[in-house]
């Protein structure tokens, strides 16, 4: 695929290639993410207790993390867009966290 | 090549350096790789905003559903499997086909390219079709919040042949609360799938001109970033709206 990375091809000449992600990685990835989808289904009629709904945000997290790192190619990006997408999620995670953590203590032992 | 014009430049040290002029390269960013990283990282900074947008509804279903219990139970089961878990396949593979349209557009396949982005519509189309089945049934049902909201079903489940647990009137009521955030959440996120639609329709009118096919590939890519956003939250959607109650 290096006749792709000729200067015109959005990489300037003077950094490195371009990372091109082919079919052949997409398909093992369409194929993973399906496969996550059958067994979140599966998981869903197994009386599992509490421990139902923390399978299914597992299996959620897992397939959406695959979705971010290569369809949405984060894998491959810079460390600058790697700490966005991180930073970003690490500053929602504070906000439910934060929100929580006051939810819960407001009546605190008046349960 | 294609697009690029190429000038050999003699320094005063009398070596040649080739300068590479690209169109889509504007002249206040030092290098295109830098133009097409910068377009990265502001279109990550927007998807921030969207994850921040729905998280807020995340947020209110995660409390409702511990004060409703109940209610959520009786009204998530409601919600049809087959066609939920069938459209997670279709956005999935809408998905898949968007990063191919990439791809095609990275290695300069114009057809392919158009071809991708008219499958990936179709099946943001299907989505939407089967969302609108789904749709029309809760309003058949009176399973749409508000004054003509119908409580039978919740408070004589065995009327309707439904093995769930009988709810008391203010409980079954509750399930109007489920509806509210079901409604929201996956209303606010077929309205970003319309606005998807209506983007790729002006993307395959420019893949079709060959903007895309010449090397110049950030539209094609951020737009995906866009798509698989919204791939995202159905991800999340789908197990928290249709499965978290399912287990007999």
């Amino acid at each position: 695929m290096s006749e792709h990375h000729d200067p015109s091809n959005v990489t300037n000449p003077e950094h490195a290639e371009h990372h091109i992600v082919g079919p052949k990685t997409y398909i093992i990835i369409f194929a993973t993410l399906l496969t996550f989808t059958g067994l979140t289904v599966a998981a869903a009629f197994v009386n599992l207790g509490i421990f139902n709904p923390i399978v299914a945000l597992l299996i959620a997290s897992i397939k959406a993390v695959i979705v971010m790192l290569f369809f949405m190619h984060v894998y491959y990006q810079s460390k600058l867009v790697k700490m966005t997408v991180v930073a970003g999620f690490f500053t929602f995670l504070i906000l439910i966290t934060m929100t929580l953590t006051d939810y819960i203590s407001r009546a605190w032992g008046m349960w | 090549m294609d697009n690029a014009l190429a000038a050999n430049h003699t320094h005063e040290a009398g070596e040649t350096h080739e300068h590479v002029f690209v169109p889509q390269h504007r002249h206040h960013f030092e290098t295109e790789q830098q133009q097409r990283e910068a377009g990265t990282f502001g279109m990550w900074l927007f998807l921030l905003t969207e994850i921040m947008f729905f998280g807020g509804m995340f947020f209110a279903y995660l409390l409702y559903r511990n004060w409703y219990n109940p209610a959520f139970v009786a009204a998530s089961n409601q919600l049809s499997i087959p066609l939920g878990a069938f459209n997670t396949a279709v956005l999935i593979g809408s998905g898949f086909f968007m990063a191919l349209a990439v791809w095609a557009a990275e290695v300069r396949k114009k057809s392919l390219l158009v071809l991708f982005l008219a499958i990936t519509t179709l099946l943001g189309f299907t989505f939407l079709g089967v969302k609108y089945v789904e749709y029309h049934e809760k309003w058949e049902k009176h399973h749409i919040p508000g004054e003509h909201f119908d409580v039978s079903e919740f408070v004589n489940p065995k009327a309707f042949g439904l093995k769930e647990t009988p709810l008391a009137p203010d409980m079954a009521a509750k399930t109007q609360v489920f509806f509210s955030l079901y409604f929201a959440m996956t209303g606010m996120h077929a309205l970003h799938m319309i606005i998807g639609i209506v983007l790729l329709f002006w993307l395959m009118y420019r893949s079709q001109r060959g903007d895309f096919s010449s090397g110049y590939v950030a539209p094609i890519e951020n737009f995906g970033l866009y798509w698989h956003f919204v791939d995202i939250v159905w991800i999340f959607l789908f197990p928290l709206l249709y499965l978290i109650n399912r287990h007999p």
